[in-house]
């Protein structure tokens, strides 16, 4: 797809050094990725040996009937469910709030709401572990979803807030100036013009919600969520077909809502929130 | 009813402000901060070695730790690798990064910008575990290794002391590669959005003013393409820092802070030392984005 | 009080230490086709969203037809507004977006529809009712913004400069048909715009707004005839301001007057005035043939300067570059002077 033609002006080409360079990083991004197809599908059950002996079906309804790998994966869902929950209401909440509102210290709130997901991981670990720690607070369902709660907010926040950004800010006077109150406004001009936002927002809480680990690690317990579930299985491989098997689930699992996330948020820029 | 409430509350905005803002602003100070607190107050504690429990005193003793050699170690094994891998992450990234802002058709773009952000949002530990295959003793690259026979290379590289070890998946060069294989994605739309703002007719004024295109890459494109490498640095270099994962995956004994402060705080329950260590990549960190600020960075993200 | 559609007393709207709009007193009239006109920041927009109410008052009080409003969400008030850059609902078609408020007052859709097809015929867009807004061209958003408005039949209709996006053609031609409307349908409109000839053209009185407060009320004719402050005699349309030393040798007193230029005549430096007259001699320093007229520019013997204009009636553009750097005598009736104040 690099060979394309190009709306560029004669001498303007790309040279070949820069398209083998470009297409031999997009290699690298990307054969891993269906290296984890392949081995899905592989016979050998004790080593990762390629290419594979022989390709086979078997693994898939037994990695699927696996009753740990069930029980992370249903503890994955719950958690990374219940976060998106309360992503959602809190990144629309501050979304709003910094849209509509002139208030001392609005700049820092962008800031403040991505820490938790551009310091290091270990950071927002090690500090929810001592919270936990200190207050001897027992690991539970709930610690995960706290922590995972706190990172994923700010991908709601900045959807939305970005949507806001790009409707007319009139709207919704304009819909007062014709007799709706601030509930049916709402209801009726402000919910549709970012909805496609929330679920772009909400998918991308939930992948990140889903397959996080590292904070995990810290306020899990013992309990295994699938992604910490894969790293156990990394440790120590008891069970390499079926985690194989796992681990193309998973990325089916997040990349394709990410793809329809991509697709609501391009979408949405061509048509929606005209701005005079 | 609804209209009652909707008009008191429209002759109150600072209530409804404070309603919308308080949640999230509670959650964020009680949960975030809070725990960010407890984590310092926890590193002015320390652990008693004879009863093996957290004593709740102020004391420097904890941090004094982190000065001992191989403490000191850790911290810079680590800031080396997590500088290695942003270096590498730009000499990669660059080039693609370059070709999407600047020769790619629209539609080719929203592909390609597709093709960088899938990797970007699907799993970590997946896309982990997929290089537990390809540097497996018997994966991929041994198999390329020995199609293009060059496994009698692949066996000296793996005999060199810091880099080698018993295979790539067990060797300071598994962690690397993996470290830049994750990271990338973090490093190419930050130099592609950066790429994007440089105007195009800035590009033809200088070939106007007869540089030719070396030139004209050297004194026009890179020098405005510097703030987007400064924050694509950000991420790779934050994130190395701070990963426990690949060391542990892929690593041989010895340590990184991340996976040190797994360690203390796991296997010793040294909650008091883990904490200081964490204080360690923070205080790099708020460094390193004090530096990226003079430079330009924070207008590229 | 009940024929006054809109009546401000003492209204003062503060944002921190800005005066937008300061102790402001204002009264329209029932069926008043009434323009706010001002420079931008002037508090115009501020005193139509109060109207609105978007914005309310920080001290004094708005009456809408008797009633205090000062304190009412913009919901609870039988006002509607065009909004400048037109605030239609993305989202909605254009039926819809005109039926929102009859939807929200739950009144029947067949009974929406049948109003809305009523709207689209006034405002000349029949059968657009299916598309959405962004199918439509500036002028047709503009002419839908006002059928949603109107088909709530507000008691006063506020446009906040709706014809600012338009271009100059549209513009000309949407002013009469606003005008025709607002007689079809008999509603108070108040009309927000920074556009003097805008403003003559359409209006029945002009509030003359400046630095929060107004400077005049009048019909178009009493603002552009007898400016009350030399700010409206130089914001609405062009005025010569003259002032001390060189008023004194014309008039005999140095009190500041004004005189529009197309009030000013030339003659040649010779010409006997009557007593009826004011008279100054000078030399003409440029002049600009402007087609349907020409200005010039008379620099005053004792100093200062006069922008004179005269239409081409029988001059061409070749006669009138010849009185370049010639010495003239100007004249004009002394009551085309006002004296203003400030």
């Amino acid at each position: 797809m690099l060979s394309k033609k190009k709306s560029q002006p004669p001498g303007e080409r790309a040279s070949w050094g820069l398209k083998l360079g470009s297409l031999a990083a997009l290699l690298f991004l990307h054969v891993p990725i269906w290296l984890i197809f392949l081995y899905s599908f592989t016979t050998d059950e004790s080593a990762y040996t390629f290419p594979p002996p022989s390709l086979t079906l078997k693994w898939i309804p037994q990695a699927i009937a696996n009753p740990a790998m069930q029980e992370a994966l249903m503890l994955s869902l719950r958690v990374a469910a219940l976060a998106t929950v309360m992503a959602l209401i809190l990144g629309t909440l501050g979304a709003a709030a910094v849209y509509r509102y002139d208030f001392f210290g609005k700049e820092a709130i962008s800031f403040f709401l991505i820490l938790p997901l551009a310091l290091p991981g270990i950071v927002t670990g090690i500090a929810i572990r001592s919270a936990i720690n200190l207050m001897q607070i027992p690991f539970s369902f709930w610690t995960i979803v706290i922590g995972h709660a706190t990172f994923s907010v700010v991908t709601v926040y900045n959807n939305v807030l970005a949507r806001f950004r790009r409707t007319s800010g009139t709207m919704v006077e304009a819909s007062m100036d014709l007799g709706a109150n601030s509930f049916q406004t709402f209801w009726h001009i402000v919910l549709p013009n970012i909805s496609t936002a929330l679920l772009a927002g909400a998918i991308l809480a939930f992948s990140l919600s889903f397959d996080e680990v590292i904070v995990t690690t810290f306020t899990a317990g013992q309990q295994q969520t699938l992604p910490i579930w894969i790293f156990g299985q990394m440790l120590k491989p008891r069970n390499r077909p079926i985690t194989n098997v796992t681990a193309m689930l998973v990325v089916l699992i997040t990349a394709l809502p990410i793809l329809l996330a991509q697709r609501l948020t391009a979408r949405s820029s061509d048509t929606e929130g005209e701005k005079s | 009813m609804l209209n009652r409430i909707s008009t008191f509350l429209y002759r109150r905005p600072k209530l409804v402000l404070a309603l919308l803002l308080l949640p999230p602003l509670l959650w964020f100070v009680v949960v975030y901060l809070g725990a960010l607190l407890t984590m310092l107050i926890n590193s002015f504690f320390y652990l008693d070695g004879f009863t093996g429990k957290v004593v709740p005193e102020f004391t420097l003793r904890t941090y004094a730790k982190l000065f001992e050699t191989t403490n000191l170690q850790i911290f810079g094994r680590t800031t080396l690798m997590a500088a290695l891998v942003t270096l590498a992450c730009v000499a990669i990234a660059f080039p693609l990064s370059y070709y999407i802002a600047r020769f790619a058709s629209p539609r080719l773009k929203t592909w390609l910008y597709l093709a960088v952000t899938i990797p970007l949002w699907s799993s970590y530990v997946v896309r982990v575990y997929s290089w537990k295959l390809i540097l497996a003793q018997e994966g991929i690259v041994s198999w390329f290794a020995r199609l293009v026979r060059l496994d009698g290379v692949l066996g000296w590289y793996l005999g060199l002391p810091a880099v080698g070890g018993p295979s790539l998946s067990v060797s300071a060069t598994g962690v690397f590669l993996v470290f830049v294989y994750i990271w990338l994605p973090y490093m190419i739309i930050p130099i592609q959005t950066a790429l994007e703002r440089v105007p195009k007719s800035l590009i033809e004024a200088s070939g106007d003013l007869g540089a030719n295109s070396a030139q004209t890459f050297r004194n026009v494109i890179l020098p405005l393409a510097f703030p987007g490498v400064v924050a694509g640095s950000i991420f790779t270099f934050s994130l190395t820092l701070g990963d426990f994962i690949v060391p542990s995956l892929f690593g041989n004994s010895s340590f990184y802070i991340g996976k040190a402060v797994l360690a203390y705080q796991g296997t010793s329950g040294n909650i008091p030392l883990a904490a200081a260590f964490t204080m360690g990549p923070i205080v790099i960190m708020v460094v390193y984005l004090l530096i990226a600020r003079k430079l330009g960075a924070f207008d590229a993200l | 009080m009940s024929d006054s559609a809109v009546l401000f007393k003492n209204v003062s709207r503060h944002f921190g230490d800005v005066k937008a709009v300061d102790d402001v007193a204002l009264e329209v009239k029932d069926g008043e086709f009434f323009s706010m006109l001002g420079p931008s920041g002037s508090g115009k927009t501020t005193c139509l969203r109060m109207i609105a109410g978007f914005d309310r008052p920080t001290s004094g009080h708005i009456y809408l037809y008797g009633q205090d409003v000062s304190n009412l969400p913009p919901y609870e008030r039988s006002v509607n507004t065009v909004f400048q850059d037109y605030a239609l609902f993305p989202h909605m078609t254009v039926e819809d977006n005109i039926a929102y408020g009859l939807m929200i007052k739950k009144v029947s859709r067949a009974q929406r529809m049948k109003q809305v097809d009523d709207m689209l015929d006034l405002v000349r867009l029949p059968g657009f009712g299916h598309r959405k807004p962004s199918q439509l061209s500036g002028g047709q958003r503009q002419r839908v913004a006002l059928a949603r408005a109107l088909i709530n039949h507000p008691k006063v209709l506020l446009l906040d400069e709706p014809l600012g996006a338009l271009d100059l053609k549209l513009r000309q031609q949407m002013q009469v048909e606003l005008k025709n409307i607002q007689q079809r349908v008999g509603i108070t409109f108040v009309f927000v715009t920074h556009d003097q000839e805008e403003a003559l053209t359409m209006s029945d009185r002009i509030a003359v707004f400046n630095q929060g407060k107004i400077e005049q009320v009048g019909t178009p004719a009493e603002v552009y005839e007898h400016p009350a402050t030399s700010f409206v005699a130089s914001f609405v349309g062009t005025s010569n301001l003259v002032s001390g030393e060189v008023a004194k040798r014309i008039t005999g007193s140095d009190a500041r007057f004004s005189i529009r230029p197309e009030k000013i005549h030339l003659a040649a430096p010779s010409q006997q005035m009557g007593a009826e007259m004011f008279a100054a001699d000078g030399k003409v320093r440029d002049v600009v043939y402007l087609g349907l007229y020409t200005r010039y520019l008379v620099e005053l013997d004792g100093g200062g300067d006069l922008v004179v204009v005269e239409q081409n009636l029988k001059t061409t553009s070749m006669d009138v570059m010849k009185v370049r750097g010639q010495k003239v005598r100007l004249f004009w009736q002394k009551d085309h002077v006002r004296y203003v104040g400030g």
